[in-house]
């Protein structure tokens, strides 16, 4: 399944990349599955997205849980809680 | 009902005409403008940096709106958002709520900021003396979220 991800604030920094497109395997069902998926690159990647790092994610423009199913062609965004105002 | 979120600074009496154009029926108009401190944990800071998610941001603060509607008797909002660079005094966001009544837009226009602070996404850097650094979420603004689910 195609889909494409963006990192935004510490999280884009850290990861040195806003914006990738992945082909990802059919196991990879939910946010949180993509989330291991994606930690399995290299050590920092593993470091900035490990189980203990508070981050939020967002499917098609939409906040979701780390529970909720990856859409076919979606947008994913993964990013630190929020600061704003 | 505006939302912009933009680099440029908000001209406060330009956006308070704006936003009664035209609604005689507007009672009263309750303002919220949040402006950069010179200092967070004990650093002095020189400037900030705002960044958000284009297309997400818009979205979020329309929901935003539109629970507060449902909830108030709304006649008009406006909510500003700066991004970009960013000093000390200058202004970042304006929420600015019209209402028939002052209770409802006292009440709309606080509910308004507290989903702000916490769903929006919006993310701050500081510049200090020892560097730039990520604003970290504060547990408060979820505690304040708590009050509108009484």
């Amino acid at each position: 399944m195609k889909i494409s991800i963006r990192f935004f604030a510490s999280l884009k920094e850290a990861l040195k990349t806003d914006q990738i497109d992945e082909n990802i395997p059919n196991q990879v069902i939910t946010i949180g599955d993509l989330r291991v998926y994606l930690s399995k690159k290299d050590s920092v990647w593993a470091e900035s997205l490990a189980p203990h790092k508070n981050i939020r994610a967002a499917q098609n423009l939409e906040m979701v849980t780390m529970e909720e199913p990856i859409q076919e062609g979606a947008e994913i965004a993964f990013f630190p809680p929020v600061t704003g105002g | 009902m505006k939302i912009a979120i933009q680099t440029e600074d908000f001209d406060l009496s330009t956006e308070l005409d704006l936003l009664r154009k035209g609604l005689p029926g507007i009672g009263g108009i309750n303002i919220f403008v949040g402006t950069v401190r010179d200092s967070h944990l004990g650093d002095e800071v020189s400037a900030m940096e705002l960044e958000f998610y284009p297309g997400m941001t818009e979205k979020c603060l329309q929901d935003i709106v539109e629970q507060a509607k449902n909830r108030w008797d709304v006649l008009n909002t406006t909510i500003i958002h700066r991004v970009g660079k960013l000093l000390p005094m200058d202004q970042i966001v304006l929420v600015a709520v019209a209402s028939t009544h002052r209770g409802d837009s006292y009440a709309a226009c606080e509910f308004i900021m507290d989903y702000l602070k916490s769903y929006a996404p919006f993310w701050k850097k500081e510049h200090t003396p020892e560097g730039s650094r990520w604003v970290d979420a504060r547990i408060s603004d979820e505690e304040q979220l708590k009050k509108w689910n009484k």
